[in-house]
């Protein structure tokens, strides 16, 4: 340990690169520290690494229409005396293997997750930003949004942009367009968040001498906001960026197990266990399981790794 | 405490509006109404005598004005998908899912309470740590994936109780009951625990932090140095301040309660509101949608005055000042 700080300590001197002072920071200490942190980090890595390189290490190639044979629909998992060899996880209802479209699936979860996020984040961020520097009139309508927003569930609101959405959309195009709408939705239903947290920070870093002091050399609101208000304010929005991803994987998986969400040529996880969820009752548990399992490892991983960041970054609990 | 309630009323009837105003956005422009209530064969004439007949080509604050006036009453128009008057479906649909709800609220209550009390007393006994755990799989578990477990468990392997549907109902007029038949009851249960798991892990951990915070207060303490029982200290004292954050958050998560279950609903084929609603979405079925998002709306405006009005009994200080 002591070597490794020395290590750390001589790399920095050497050259201050980025990978060292996150080596030497608290948040680095803290992590080793926590196995919960560490075992949860290598399970979200792991999958997120199924899911990227997907098409790489899936032992099977679940879209390719050519490999697929219907005789090899619902297949159970290769230690059931019916399973066969080439299907570790065993098949879904159309003959694809289940372990290859798990990892595809994880693919368009983490993509939606992680892009809904982002979308969240900004809108979120910059309404927070806005309405805590200008604050007045701005500021309360801003925030009356939020409020009447705030007072649904985020997965109502979800359902009725994708509701509308399915509306305006011409429905050939709609199956297509699914992804983005769907990021769109979930991305729209989160912001309240960023925003809430984000305008508190800003009323208060606003008054600091700091800021009083680039406004008094005439920098422009703008610049203000994104050079020094900005990056002051980023800690919780981390935080709340870490949680959100898992509730925006799972509240992908809720639309898509209930039929509104990524279509089934393209399953994402929850789109899987819809699927399976029909053959619950022949007795093909797995189709619907693993997919489930795997999204629950995912979000709770996630989560984890959040309550985490939540505690490491907190000054108080230091 | 007339000028805080009376102000909370306007604030609701706001509300109102506003989601009233986006149900009407959604009526009116989200698809043509007179397309999806017309057949292929209706000429243009016929086409613009309905418009005109329906008040469509009126100034868009009168038209607003209408729709909200014939929601206030009831009437939402009628269902594109199953051409009859959307206020008949929702009122064949609703008592299903209000007494799904309303089980599940009171399963939540009851067991996350209690829970709560008792892991905040017992921190670190055996018993708080299993409960503690269950929340942690309460909270990161998806309600629809709950839902299939229980399916697969109790349905498809132990053939224990049915996995979907209402079971035997009974007709009180137009409310039809399943809680007066066995097998009604039966079907209530995995769907009103699915449901109440989460809201149930909420209430316990709320309650718990509460509690702890509660506990170490000076009052508290004072109370101890005086003598009380520990009983006296636990549930006379530290209980009832607790209830403040706790009726609050209980509150809105009883409307959440109605709003989630549609995915229970979808789960066990639960025959309310939330069906109804994920079918009209698939249909593009929009006056549907939008009664049921001003009914939702609706829910939470009323279940947020309830709160905001048992505030006033809980906490004597709120009482005595004007605000």
């Amino acid at each position: 340990m002591t070597q490794n700080a020395e290590q750390a300590r001589s790399a920095t001197t050497a050259s201050p690169g980025l990978l060292a002072r996150a080596y030497q920071s608290d948040l680095f200490y803290s992590f080793i520290h926590s196995p919960t942190a560490i075992i949860s980090a290598i399970v979200a890595i792991a999958i997120i690494i199924g899911a990227v390189f997907a098409p790489l290490i899936a032992p099977h190639d679940p879209f390719n229409l050519a490999t697929l044979d219907l005789l090899d629909a619902n297949l159970p998992p290769i230690w059931n005396p019916e399973g066969d060899a080439r299907f570790l996880l065993g098949t879904d209802d159309q003959g694809r293997d289940l372990l290859s479209t798990i990892m595809y699936g994880s693919r368009i979860s983490l993509l939606v997750g992680f892009a809904s996020v982002l979308f969240s984040l900004i809108i979120g961020v910059s309404l927070g930003l806005i309405s805590g520097y200008v604050g007045g009139r701005t500021d309360s309508i801003i925030m009356r949004i939020a409020d009447v927003q705030l007072s649904f569930p985020a997965i109502l609101i979800a359902l009725l942009i994708d509701g509308i959405a399915r509306g305006l959309l011409p429905r050939d195009l709609h199956d297509t367009l699914a992804l983005y709408v769907l990021i769109f939705a979930i991305g729209i239903s989160g912001w309240v968040q960023y925003a809430r947290t984000v305008r508190g920070a800003t009323m208060v870093e606003r008054n600091k001498e700091y800021v009083q002091a680039a406004r008094l050399i005439g920098i422009r609101p703008f610049t203000i906001l994104r050079r020094h208000i900005l990056p002051n304010v980023m800690g919780p929005v981390l935080v709340i960026a870490t949680i959100h991803l898992a509730i925006a994987i799972i509240t992908e998986a809720t639309l898509s197990f209930l039929g509104v969400g990524i279509p089934p040529t393209t399953p994402s996880l929850g789109t899987l266990i819809r699927i399976g969820n029909s053959y619950l009752f022949s007795g093909e548990w797995w189709i619907s399981i693993f997919p489930g399992v795997t999204l629950v490892l995912l979000a709770l991983s996630v989560n984890l790794l959040g309550d985490w960041l939540r505690d490491a970054l907190n000054p108080k609990l230091r | 405490m007339i000028g805080f309630i009376s102000r909370r009323l306007v604030q609701s009837v706001f509300v109102m509006l506003a989601v009233g105003l986006i149900a009407f956005g959604m009526f009116r422009y989200v698809g043509d109404p007179i397309n999806n209530m017309v057949g292929q064969d209706t000429t243009l004439e016929q086409r613009a005598a309905l418009r005109k007949q329906l008040g469509l080509d009126d100034p868009f604050i009168v038209q607003y004005a209408r729709f909200m006036g014939n929601a206030a009453q009831g009437d939402f128009g009628v269902s594109y998908r199953q051409r009859r008057p959307v206020s008949e479906l929702i009122q064949s649909r609703m008592p299903a899912t209000l007494e799904l709800s309303f089980i599940s609220a009171l399963m939540a209550l009851c067991l996350g309470i209690p829970m709560g009390i008792y892991t905040a007393l017992r921190r670190n006994g055996v018993l708080s740590r299993a409960f503690m755990t269950i929340s942690l799989i309460g909270i990161s578990l998806p309600t629809f994936l709950i839902g299939i477990l229980m399916i697969l468990f109790f349905g498809v392997m132990l053939r224990w109780l049915p996995s979907f549907g209402r079971g035997e109902v009974v007709q009180l007029g137009w409310w039809s009951t399943g809680l007066l038949t066995r097998s009604g009851w039966q079907s209530l249960i995995m769907p009103a625990f699915t449901l109440a798991l989460f809201q149930m892990t909420l209430i316990m951990r709320l309650v718990r932090a509460e509690m702890l915070e509660v506990l170490q207060t000076d009052f508290i303490k004072f109370a101890r140095a005086r003598g009380l029982t520990e009983r006296m200290i636990n549930f006379r004292h530290a209980l009832k301040n607790t209830l403040v954050p706790v009726i609050t958050i209980t509150g809105l998560q009883l409307g959440a309660i109605i709003a989630f279950s549609i995915i229970t609903e979808t789960v066990f084929q639960w025959p309310g509101m939330g069906l109804l609603f994920i079918q009209s979405i698939g249909s593009v079925d929009i006056p549907v949608m939008a009664a049921y998002l001003l009914l939702i709306a609706f829910f939470f405006v009323i279940i947020n005055l309830i709160v905001d009005l048992l505030y006033f009994v809980v906490d004597p200080r709120l009482r005595i000042q004007k605000t």
